[in-house]
């Protein structure tokens, strides 16, 4: 039987990490088919369709499906779950939120978060905040999986073209009312995603502080992260927390300052490609990850580095 | 009204935790062991609501274990009312404790379910969830602000983009960001106090749920460790090295 495959989207575009969990889904089995669900969303599936990874794509539109709302939208997929072997989507807020409900109807035991698939029915995830990989074999014979998108590729994006079936959404639910979404917009790479980013911690002492991040991040065109106990001391808003309980991160580089490196926080970010560390505190445990460690007050040493950037005669984007 | 909060206990979030040598899973013989720390946030919610007039009782529930009554006695101590120990052995998934959690939820009418957003041990993230699809509530996850108004809650939810805010009729479910509240500390008459509080034990085999495992997890492994790093010495060198030998910039 086929995957389904729960897209994420925006109304008008799909969310980039709907590619990496479509390469996932691939790889439980060839026969992949997307369901989007929005509201005025046709543009999204018509992008959906040409995920060359996708077979089918299924598309329900209803003003109730406009702002995601999880209890919108598991009738629809548990309804459609009967041809389907196994259903997915990315294990990001969207994801999180909405699996589990659809998993508890079906009777299913969700496994979430994965960063392998090992074989159709077996998978690799991490638990305790990383410090260990779990192997994992399903029993249920409806398996509902959510993915860790940065532990898989983008799929291409163009070249597919899918057939689009329309199909019935179901009733509203009355008990759960949206009322407004507040996204930060900013310029930046999404932090998601980004190729560098640019991390603060506590070490920053203040909120006004994060401009000289801000500057490095520029420079970089990087993305700007932060630990809890940044986010925590109202430096700098929720969505650029980086941790077990906040993103995953994998850029090719990962600039820590003032981060002390508690485990909850290297969750988030130990997978990097290229760490790097600035903290005064010769034995803070950030250390101990950063192929570049460097022992420094960081309100001398981002000054610095900013001039030593700006000697540079290309930076890569 | 009436506020169930379930907790969960796990090793501590301070420890650093060992895979066992034969790869079954976690060392936890003479590992420190605590409230899942958003539970803790939970709890607090709950007793702040009650504080202020708009809940009359709050009561702490565990799955788990002997020992997971720790937890709930830590709760009483921090305000909560009355403890439920549903007890069982052995490996717990979050479908299971969510069936369990039904059970109870249906025999305690709270008009509100709390519980942590995750639980720091096996990071599943799906319980709350879970208790809402089957008693068909709705849920309100990652809360970092909740506003009770009569029969309605306006909760905040950290989501990836920034924030979301809902409003959600009870009887509801809303699991619990860390940013939620500061949870206080037990002091020790409370302490005192907490262990003359009652605490009801249910066995899990009474309430006719099948908690058999669905998953088998065949092994549990150290991750890839990363290759030793060096430091420098200099922003200079920093530079450097970043641009020519690692080649990122």
């Amino acid at each position: 039987m086929a995957v389904l495959l729960i897209a994420e989207h925006n109304n008008k575009e799909l969310k980039p990490f709907t590619l990496n969990a479509a390469t996932a889904a691939s790889q439980i089995d060839s026969e992949v088919h997307a369901v989007l669900i929005g509201h005025n969303s046709v543009d999204a599936a018509k992008k959906l369709s040409e995920l060359p990874v996708i077979k089918k794509v299924l598309n329900v539109e209803a003003p109730h499906y406009e702002n995601f709302t999880a209890e919108n939208f598991s009738p629809v997929i548990i309804k459609l779950a009967e041809n389907y072997s196994h259903i997915v989507c990315s294990a990001n807020t969207f994801g999180k939120n909405l699996m589990p409900r659809i998993a508890a109807h079906l009777d299913t035991s969700q496994v979430s978060d994965i960063i392998k698939v090992i074989a159709p029915d077996t998978f690799l995830r991490p638990i305790y905040a990383g410090n260990a990989f779990a192997t994992i074999k399903s029993k249920d014979s409806k398996k509902c999986v959510t993915i860790r998108p940065t532990s898989f590729d983008p799929c291409e994006s163009t070249g597919g073209s899918a057939p689009i079936e329309n199909i019935e959404g179901s009733e509203e639910f009355s008990n759960t009312k949206f009322i407004k979404r507040e996204e930060i917009k900013s310029d930046r790479p999404e932090l998601g995603t980004a190729r560098i980013v640019v991390s603060g911690g506590r070490g920053m002492q203040s909120g006004d502080n994060f401009k000289l991040i801000s500057e490095v991040a520029d420079k970089l065109g990087a993305a700007i992260g932060a630990s809890r106990a940044a986010v925590d001391a109202g430096y700098i808003s929720n969505d650029h927390q980086v941790g077990q309980t906040g993103k995953v991160v994998v850029p090719d580089l990962y600039i820590a300052i003032g981060i002390s490196g508690a485990i909850q926080h290297l969750a988030g970010m130990k997978e990097s490609k290229i760490i790097v560390a600035i903290n005064k505190d010769g034995e803070a445990p950030i250390f101990s990850v950063a192929d570049y460690g460097l022992e420094a007050d960081l309100f001398e040493a981002l000054p610095k580095f900013m001039e030593e950037l700006n000697k540079l005669n290309t930076i890569q984007k | 009204m009436k506020i169930l909060v379930a907790v969960k206990r796990v090793i501590d979030y301070n420890v650093q935790i060992r895979v066992k040598e034969d790869n079954s899973g976690i060392v936890t013989d003479n590992v420190k062991m605590s409230t899942n720390p958003p539970d803790d946030n939970a709890i607090e919610e709950a007793v702040k609501i009650k504080e202020s007039g708009k809940a009359t009782e709050v009561v702490a529930v565990t799955v788990g274990e002997e020992k997971a009554q720790e937890t709930v006695r830590k709760a009483l101590a921090v305000g909560a009312d009355r403890g439920i120990h549903v007890k069982t052995d052995g490996i717990l998934e979050p479908l299971a404790v969510s069936k369990i959690l039904q059970k109870i939820t249906e025999k305690e009418k709270p008009n509100l379910v709390f519980m942590g957003k995750q639980a720091i041990d096996d990071d599943c993230n799906q319980t709350g969830q879970m208790l809402s699809a089957l008693l068909n509530w709705p849920q309100a996850t990652f809360a970092s602000k909740i506003e009770v108004k009569d029969n309605k809650l306006e909760v905040t939810r950290e989501i990836d983009e920034g924030l979301e805010t809902i409003e959600i009729n009870t009887p509801a479910i809303v699991t619990c960001d860390l940013r939620l509240n500061e949870p206080r500390y037990a002091s020790l008459p409370n302490i005192m106090k907490a262990k003359k509080k009652p605490i009801e034990e249910i066995l899990a085999s009474d309430l006719g749920v099948d908690t058999a495992p669905r998953l088998e997890q065949i092994k549990v492994e150290e991750p890839p460790k990363r290759k030793a790093g060096i430091k420098v010495a200099s922003v200079a060198e920093l530079v450097q090295k970043l641009k020519n030998e690692a080649k990122v910039i």
